[in-house]
């Protein structure tokens, strides 16, 4: 019998917190870090009598979603009440949407590893309340309820199953997170739960048509745990198949520590929400003037900002794609083009191989680097004017990083100014020269490798601060003879 | 003293015969003197009352004084008091206080009213008879055998006997209108989004309304007066203009139509109150309206469509109480199912654990589209029937109720007839539209309610109407004796 080859079929849930300053049906605050229970007024703790009202800032989120996402925006949505029972839960049902979604059906285009395009197609976004959070640490066998986060809006982004890895999953995930924080609906934070995702997964053997039995994955709140948490999970899946076993119905738990996915509730155990148009709220209208409105208020997004960084700084495709990330990132790189007065390449060249790889070591976000877009950008005006070299530059980089001044008093303080006169050079070749009779002899005797090595003798004694095009010709000239 | 109307009051305040605050401690006298028979009150706020009625008569001393300051009123229990016991009749609630005042609460406090009490009533507003409460059945001043009416029975009970000028109530099928009705008062249940829902606490939001009770129809629109209005908090409000509710009352109704629909007057009702209703019909022949005749077909659905809708928004709305927040909580739960399961099981009684049933069953997957969904479709058969009427017809006028007052115990295990009671003023609410029960005769020495229906935000022209019959008629003046 020869191997089965399978297909994996994903498709994500992304929960995106929307970054409004008041719940969704109250005017309490949203902060994250509270003190349990402080942020929670009598609407979010379900008090008998309230009321909730719809906070008009997260229709016009949604909106901007919707448009960012090429989705048809729904002109007649309805909330709905999802009924369970949980501790978190105040008010024993969720509002949500559920038949009528305020966004409908979208897509967004993603970039795979080798460079070609993908088009992930989104079913549906909702608006609905997020739940507060049990605590079963602290409380001794008990569990301890904050209802801080009762009521914050949430948009959740459901995608078809169109994705066919756990890296395609990922390029998708990193996709929506870039989209919503360029419309600064979502600040993306995955550590907080302010943007969490959701995966249903299955396999099939490839040519098949039919979906197989889908396991939903639960808390994958990284980029890498989605694509571990997938591939443990496809993996489990095929050999549960293979060993002649079924897939059950489940949501499943991915523990990141163990690497590995448990059942969370079986079907059994699952819930029938009892959906039904929620009767405290009206069907939510939105008319062609506020989508009008919103559209007219949308930033550039990263695919149209990609295209003009390639058009406008002759950047590469992959270079673009990184400056455009988040929309931090391209602001800091157009800052330094500003600042290094027009040297776009030279920028991107900088940020990409210096500073992110700087910052990746240290740990650290683009907002809390040492050196600002303006340092950057003079440092490369400096290696443009020829005033230093670009070897200088690296040094000047670190002293830069460790806080040690502006680009000019380093160079001014260090003595790092690049020497472009021909007669110190000269000089200076000499005395290399005359300290060196055998590799002179060798070199005139034809070894022409050892132009480097006087290359190297001269940078070294100058501390790296010839101009290295002079140095080439001056020395070539005096080895000559 | 206490058998004086609100206008009449309010009149004699504002002449100095009397202060807010004797006039309160008279009130809180009588609810010490006579509540023990009739069990209408949950918590007389004796102390809250005195308190505010002095700051009422202070705001006159100063010039301040507004129609309805300085005069006393209870609330229905439904009605969510900041710092003060709000109970919704179940043990769920009993040890409940609410944080927040209901916007109604607010607004009759802004108005400058004094409150007296909590009012008795069924269990979160569920039931006919005021039997279903925790702190024990209401009684009728008519006849303390007879029940008062439900669910706002100890509004109606309290108001009859002169315990409280005039009280608050809700409505969700009837629950203003009947115990008005059965206790011999004028009772309003406003257009559905005239009077904010928030802090009220939910039975069936999309069929709940608050409004009053009181002794006449003008009592009731001074009141409305002050309860009426857009709420901001409450996304149902329906932002119209609150207009001056007297304004119209002593219009002539010379040429007015009123519908009778032929399906109100048919098999179910009693030949007696048919007997009163029709010579009140009499008395709007002389008053100059035209009589006509009208059909509103879809009547008979209009009960099965209620027991469907309210139990579903009920089995969610009561959801909340789950013993973890507030209110009852089990002893020593084992863990969360246990919690669940005791909290709810021993602090609900049985008539709200039987709509929580059916609307859990009614919502439920597979069940949904036959029940939920097509009691949607006959809710909207039934607001097409009134839209069609009122093309014709300014007021349609009924029964509110097909007997007078029945026996304490005598319907509690019979729960269809125990719903039947409410048929004709459930099609009100389900069409969203106002209603008005006010006194049209008696049977057996036991009130009868005579319903008028207006038109969506038609309160103007329904008081207008009811009043013009309290002009020429003397029900509405009768009082309980003993009282």
């Amino acid at each position: 019998m020869s191997k089965i080859e399978w297909e994996v079929v994903i498709g994500l849930e992304v929960h995106a917190q929307l970054a409004t300053k008041t719940k969704i049906f109250s005017a309490a605050p949203t902060q994250f870090g509270a003190e349990p229970n402080t942020q929670a007024c009598a609407i979010d703790l379900g008090m008998p009598g309230v009321l909730p009202v719809l906070n008009k800032e997260t229709v016009e989120m949604a909106i901007k979603f919707g448009l960012g996402a090429n989705a048809a925006i729904t002109r007649k949505s309805v909330f709905a009440r999802k009924n369970y029972f949980y501790p978190d839960l105040p008010k024993g049902y969720q509002i949500s949407q559920y038949e009528l979604p305020v966004v409908g059906k979208g897509y967004v285009d993603i970039e795979l590893d080798d460079g070609s395009v993908k088009r992930i197609n989104i079913t549906r976004a909702h608006l609905e309340e997020d739940a507060g959070k049990s605590l079963h640490e602290d409380f001794h066998g008990l569990t301890g309820i904050d209802l801080n986060r009762a009521g914050t809006p949430l948009l959740e982004i459901v995608s078809e199953p169109d994705m066919r890895s756990a890296k395609e999953a990922v390029a998708y995930l990193k996709t929506i997170h870039s989209l919503v924080r360029y419309l600064e609906i979502c600040d993306g934070n995955m550590q907080e739960g302010s943007f969490r995702c959701d995966a249903n997964v299955s396999v099939r053997p490839k040519g098949e048509e039919k979906y197989g039995t889908r396991t939903e994955l639960k808390n994958i709140n990284s980029f890498r745990f989605v694509e571990r948490a997938i591939n443990y999970e496809v993996e489990r899946q095929i050999n549960v198949i293979e060993g002649g076993g079924k897939i059950t119905q489940e949501t499943r738990l991915y523990n990141p520590d163990k690497n590995e996915t448990r059942p969370m509730r079986s079907k059994e155990e699952a819930n029938d929400y009892r959906y039904f148009p929620d009767p405290d709220l009206l069907p939510l209208i939105i008319d062609e003037e506020l989508i009008e409105q919103v559209r007219n208020e949308l930033p550039e997004l990263p695919q149209q900002k990609r295209q003009r960084f390639m058009d406008q700084y002759g950047l590469s495709a992959y270079d673009a794609g990184i400056l455009v990330s988040s929309k931090d990132m391209a602001a800091f790189y157009e800052n330094v083009v500003k600042e290094s007065g027009d040297q776009p390449k030279l920028a991107a060249n900088w940020i990409i191989s210096e500073l992110l790889g700087a910052l990746n070591k240290a740990g650290l976000e683009l907002d809390a680097s040492p050196i600002s877009s303006a340092q950057l950008g003079k440092l490369i005006t400096r290696i443009a004017d020829n005033t230093i070299s670009g070897k200088i530059a690296k040094t000047i980089f670190d002293a830069l990083w460790n806080q040690e001044g502006d680009v000019d008093e380093i160079i001014e303080k260090r003595g790092l100014k690049q020497v472009s006169d021909t007669g110190a050079i000269e000089k200076l070749i000499d005395e290399i020269m005359a300290a060196n009779p055998e590799q002179v002899a060798a070199y005139r005797a034809g070894k022409d490798k050892l132009f480097g090595f006087f290359v190297g003798q001269a940078m070294k004694v100058s501390g790296g601060k010839l101009n290295p095009g002079q140095l080439n010709e001056l020395l070539k000239k005096k080895l000559q003879g | 003293m206490h058998h004086k109307n609100i206008a009449e009051l309010s009149a004699e305040l504002a002449a100095k015969k009397i202060s807010s605050v004797e006039l309160t401690q008279h009130f809180i006298d009588r609810i010490h003197q006579h509540d023990e028979q009739l069990n209408s009150f949950i918590t007389v706020t004796e102390e809250y009352a005195l308190q505010t009625a002095k700051e009422a008569d202070d705001l006159r001393a100063k010039g301040n004084a507004a129609p309805l300051t300085g005069i006393p009123i209870a609330q229905k229990d439904i009605f969510c008091t900041d710092g003060i016991k709000t109970s919704c009749g179940s043990k769920m609630l009993d040890n409940f206080i609410a944080p927040y005042d209901a916007t109604l609460v607010k607004k009759l406090k802004a108005a400058g009213t004094i409150m007296l009490g909590k009012t008795n009533m069924d269990e979160f507003a569920m039931g006919s008879s005021n039997e279903t409460s925790y702190y024990g059945t209401v009684k009728n001043p008519w006849n303390l055998e007879y029940v008062a009416g439900g669910s706002s029975g100890g509004s109606a009970a309290a108001v009859a006997a002169r315990l409280a000028p005039a009280a608050t109530g809700t409505d969700t099928g009837g629950s203003i209108r009947q115990p008005a009705a059965l206790c011999g008062l004028s009772g309003l249940k406003p257009t559905y989004g005239r009077v904010s829902r928030y802090g009220m606490i939910a039975f069936a939001s999309s069929l709940d309304q608050g409004g009053p009770i009181a002794k006449t129809v003008e009592d009731c629109a001074l009141l409305l007066n002050a309860m009426a209005g857009f709420d901001e908090h409450d996304s149902t409000s329906v932002n119209k203009a609150v207009p001056d509710y007297t304004a119209l009352l002593n219009q002539s109704i010379k040429g007015m139509r009123i519908g009778l629909p032929k399906e109100y007057f048919s098999e179910g009702l009693s030949k007696e109150v048919e007997t009163v209703i029709q010579s009140a019909i009499k008395e709007y022949e002389k008053l100059g309206a035209i009589i006509e005749e009208i059909s509103l077909p879809h009547t008979a659905l209009s009960v099965p469509a209620y027991y469907v809708i309210a139990p579903a928004e009920c089995s969610s709305n009561l959801a909340r109480y789950d013993g973890v927040r507030y209110g009852y909580r089990c002893k020593d739960p084992v863990d969360l199912q246990d919690l669940y399961k005791r909290s709810r099981s021993e602090g609900f009684g049985s008539e709200v654990k039987r709509r929580i049933m059916i609307g859990t069953y009614v919502l439920s997957a597979g069940y949904y589209d036959a029940y939920y969904l097509k009691a949607q479709k006959t809710r909207r058969l039934i607001r097409d029937d009134f839209t069609e009427a009122f093309k014709k017809v300014d007021v349609i006028l009924s029964p509110t109720t097909p007997t007078p007052a029945f026996k304490i115990g005598e319907k509690t295990s019979d729960p269809i007839s125990m719903y039947l009671s409410d048929i004709y003023t459930i099609a009100v609410n389900l069409a969203g539209l106002p209603g008005m029960s006010i006194p049209a005769g008696f049977v057996n020495k036991l009130p009868i309610g005579m319903q008028l229906i207006g038109n969506l935000f038609g309160e103007e022209k329904l008081l207008n109407i009811a009043h013009q019959f309290q002009i020429v008629t003397d029900w509405h003046k009768q009082i309980p004796e003993g009282f």
